[in-house]
């Protein structure tokens, strides 16, 4: 069985989860099968049969089992966020399919060899700087909970930093091959671009508050640094300065200490109906699923009155809503499709043949599974909580668009890594 | 690079697996202690969709809590609705979106909402679940006598205190009444008004449960207990003989008798009871040390909290207290033996306690566990669980019973209490009057128990207690007493 055929059945099974799932959404909240529930079924179906037959052509050896993991995903994110509010819903599915056209151009456009992205990289790295900083800048930047992530302009809302990070990685890909050997000698006057990079992290903490891309950022920078290298000594040297730059700014930002108090103590009963009243009710909602849940579309995340109980529950607590509703053997499933897409990815990097494409694989794999890690942490009180997305289940668009992008350099490494020669 | 790329694959999928663990410890692990907890809006919010039990008066039976269905987003929502109000609003409780829960609407909940681990609880919600109707929970009976309670409310008015009365042979709560009370309907939408409720006392605090939650100096009540281990000691019989000077002498300082201008020169431990003699009482308990009496205290139920279904935070215990502790000397010159022997220094009680002593000494010295729930029924009709009487402890032994109830029966008959007195029962009472320290402000007890003769075991002990009184007990609390006990003796008399 080709890797293309085993993607379609996985596809379709896919495609029965989505139509189970919005079938349970739309028996729990109208008590009947609509034609509208249908539809949406129909349309997910045929977005992801574009995205199949797209790959078919443009990266025909690449893994198969990446493509159904993100249709699962996205499944599990647009009924979650449909059943939570439709309107939001219908926009969430209009962004995958921007996902999925995105997706597709960037097959094609890269289906010759992705590998020329390696000589713009430098383009990268100051693309990836220009958009962290976006947000600060007076008069784009806007503030939401404290936190400076978004940039308003006027019709157009989006947030920078999903966008940054693949550019980051892009570039960390380039430059890291075409350093390892002489960074490998660790002779300090290489570390020069390095340092800046960390001041580059520190900057972003000071300029948006957000602790979260940074940590996530920074992250995937050791993490590839560590893997072109192979000196664990840096990564342990990346951590301890990034950790001692972080207590620093720590003292400085209220914000920041804000988050750090509320994870260690959030049932402090100062707390408990203010700073942290939403990371307890999602704890809450999380515990309300229990094993089995309480049913897609039978949770309890509204008053009485209607008003919602949980802020942000679509964007980052996506995961307490999903965990009410399906329960832990939902949940856990759903974070087995998370180890599977990392596995995969690290498996295409492996696999690859040469340096730029193993470590743009690892960039973006790892980027994936850390992005998981600091958002669900955060929601699980593992972390202080950071307001990032989880990766395809979030409601956002700019989020949707910067993971298929993620997803076509994965497709497009491991078609060529398994390419015949 | 492989091997630093097969190492960072076990670091990303560690980061993974460590949200599994976690995930699994919120939803198994940590997940009943988490529902819960008061400030838990979620389950809160989610048991509102179920058809939650009713709770029901003893007799007559009376739907103290109903649901009142509403359409909310397409769902069936159920309200509580409070059908008597203020009447047993304390024993009740409430169920609120906004004010969470109290009373037996907070401690049975599991119950009410049918999440208890009962098999057949079980089944019937699965059933439930499966057909998508709302899961009904199970109802409760309480041991309330709706009229009594009634005339207990009605006759305390816009006073504040408690009463309690109980049956001592089972420890059913007949009566369980704390004023000013509050309607619990108001608690959602109208909470301004319950802070509103005014009283003579201030803080009124009408959402407090005197009748186990609010502390009093026991004043003379005390007595009784310092008969008793006065009698357990052998040191002493009923007919003990002492001299009263009208006074006694504690740390070289005097502590007078109520009434200092007639003392009564010799007099037995009986007649002392009979008419409380402060100076008696404050001679055996500087005889006895003050630990001897509060482990007889002890034996009475004191130092723990009382049993009852309520809620463990609406029910407080009784004993000494020392900056808002609860304290137990170390020593016996810790404490001043001879003021506490008469029920000062730093006792204070509560009127659940002191229906118990009420009831143990009637019933010859069985301390019996009290309960405000009779039985919870399934939605089918089929009894769960009920309450059968427990025998907590013996506190005395009979003989000393059977000898302070006798002392009790003459304070009823010529003593403090005869105020309390109905024709054709056989009633044994002891009044209090506990002093605060502010004049015209004392706490007045009237504690008693009532049969229809001597030789059966009284059916009814009550406590009443009321807060800022110029009067007596005798004169103040026994005739509320009188009336609630009337009117649990007719019921049971006709019923």
């Amino acid at each position: 069985m080709s890797a293309r055929s085993r993607e379609l059945a996985g596809l379709v099974l896919a495609g029965l989860v989505a139509a189970t799932a919005f079938a349970s959404v739309a028996l729990a909240r109208d008590s009947e099968l609509s034609p509208r529930a249908l539809a949406w079924v129909v349309a997910f179906a045929g977005l992801y049969l574009v995205a199949h037959v797209a790959v078919r052509r443009t990266a025909p050896y690449a893994d198969g089992a990446l493509l159904p993991l993100t249709a699962v995903l996205t499944a599990v994110g647009l009924v979650t966020i449909y059943r939570l509010d439709s309107e939001d819903g219908a926009r969430q599915a209009v962004w995958v399919a921007v996902g999925v056209a995105v997706l597709v151009a960037a097959l094609v456009a890269l289906k010759r060899d992705y590998r020329v992205l390696e000589s713009y990289r430098y383009l990268f790295g100051v693309a990836a700087v220009v958009l962290l900083l976006l947000p600060s800048v007076p008069g784009l930047g806007a503030e939401v909970n404290g936190v400076r992530l978004w940039v308003d302009l006027g019709p157009l809302q989006f947030q920078p930093g999903e966008l940054a990070k693949i550019c980051l990685i892009v570039f960390l890909a380039g430059y890291l091959r075409e350093k390892r050997e002489v960074l490998a000698q660790g002779r300090l006057k290489d570390f020069g671009p390095l340092v800046a990079i960390w001041g580059a992290a520190m900057l972003v903490i000071v300029q948006t508050n957000d602790l979260g891309s940074a940590l996530l950022n920074f992250g995937i920078f050791l993490a590839m640094l560590y893997v072109a290298t192979g000196r664990a000594l840096f990564v342990a040297a990346g951590l301890a300065l990034f950790v001692g730059g972080a207590a620093v700014l720590y003292n400085a930002i209220g914000h920041v200490q804000e988050r750090v108090t509320t994870w260690l103590d959030p049932w402090d009963p100062d707390r408990v109906y203010d700073e942290s009243y939403q990371l307890v009710q999602s704890l809450y909602s999380i515990a309300n699923g229990g094993w089995e849940g309480t049913g897609l579309g039978r949770g309890t995340f509204a008053s009485t009155d209607g008003t919602e109980l949980i802020p942000a529950l679509r964007t980052d607590f996506v995961f307490s809503a999903i965990a009410q509703e399906i329960g832990l053997i939902g949940a856990s499933a759903l974070l087995l499709c998370f180890m599977l897409f990392v596995v995969r990815g690290m498996r295409i990097a492996l696999r690859a043949q040469d340096g730029f494409s193993k470590l743009l694989a690892v960039g973006l794999t790892f980027g994936f599974a850390l992005q998981t890690f600091v958002i669900l942490g955060g929601v699980l009180r593992v972390v202080p909580l950071t307001g990032i997305t989880l990766p395809f289940v979030s409601y956002g668009g700019t989020s949707i668009v910067a993971n298929f992008l993620l997803l076509a350099g994965l497709l497009l490494v491991s078609s060529r890594a398994n390419a015949p020669r | 690079m492989n091997p630093q790329i097969i190492r960072l694959t076990y670091v990303a999928l560690a980061l993974i697996a460590v949200l599994v663990v976690m995930t699994t410890y919120w939803q198994t692990w940590a997940a009943a202690s988490l529902a819960d907890r008061q400030d838990n809006a979620i389950k809160r919010v989610a048991e509102f969709s179920i058809d939650r039990g009713l709770i029901f008066s003893f007799e007559p039976r009376r739907r103290l809590a109903r649901n009142r269905e509403r359409e909310v987003d397409g769902r069936t929502l159920f309200f509580r609705r409070y059908p008597y109000g203020p009447l047993a609003a304390h024993v009740v409780g409430y169920s609120t979106v906004g004010r969470s829960r109290t009373g037996l609407e907070r401690s049975l909940n599991d119950y009410l909402t049918a999440s208890n681990q009962n098999l057949s609880t079980l089944v019937d919600k699965a059933l439930d679940e499966l057909r998508g109707r709302p899961v009904q929970g199970n109802d409760v009976v309480t041991t309330l006598d709706l009229d009594a309670q009634q005339v207990a409310l009605d006759e305390l008015g816009t006073r504040c205190g408690a009463v309690v009365a109980l049956d001592p042979r089972t420890g059913k709560v007949r009566v369980m009444a704390s004023s000013p009370s509050f309607d619990p309907n108001l608690v959602e939408e109208r909470f301004g008004r319950i802070s509103r409720v005014a009283a003579d006392c201030r803080p009124a605090s009408p959402l407090l449960n005197r009748a186990s939650a609010g502390l009093y100096v026991p004043g003379s009540t005390f007595k009784v207990i310092t008969a008793s281990a006065a009698l357990e000691s052998k040191k002493y019989g009923p007919e003990s003989t002492f001299y009263d000077p009208g006074y006694c002498t504690v740390y070289g300082k005097r502590v007078n008798n109520f009434d200092t201008t007639s003392p009564f020169g010799t007099i037995t431990l009986t007649d002392a009871l009979t008419y409380s003699v402060n100076s008696v009482f404050c001679k055996i308990g500087l005889k006895l040390g003050a630990k001897a009496i509060l482990d007889q205290a002890k034996r009475f139920g004191f130092y723990e909290r009382p049993p009852l279904e309520t809620p463990a935070d609406e029910r407080l215990a009784s004993g000494l207290y020392q900056r808002g502790a609860l304290y137990y000397p170390r020593l016996d010159s810790d404490v001043d033996a001879g003021r506490m022997a008469f029920g000062q220094e730093r006792m204070l009680v509560t009127a659940l306690q002191m229906a118990s002593v009420a009831g143990t000494i009637g019933a010859g010295g069985r301390f019996l566990e009290p309960h405000v729930v009779d039985r919870i029924v399934a939605p089918g009709g089929r009894v769960i669980e009920r309450q059968r009487p427990r025998l907590i402890r013996r506190a005395v032994s009979e003989e000393t019973a059977d000898a302070v109830a006798a002392m009790m029966r003459l304070a009823v008959e010529r003593g403090t209490g005869t105020a309390a007195r109905i024709s054709g029962y056989s009633i044994g009472g002891k009044t209090g009057t506990g002093e605060t320290g502010v004049p015209g402000s004392n706490t007045t007890w009237f504690i008693a128990f009532a049969g229809p003769d001597e030789e059966r075991p009284p059916e009814l002990a009550i406590a009443v207690v009321l807060q800022n009184q110029s009067g007596t007990g005798g004169a103040t609390a026994a005739p509320i007493a009188r009336a609630v006990m009337q009117a649990i003796l007719q019921d049971t008399e006709n019923p």
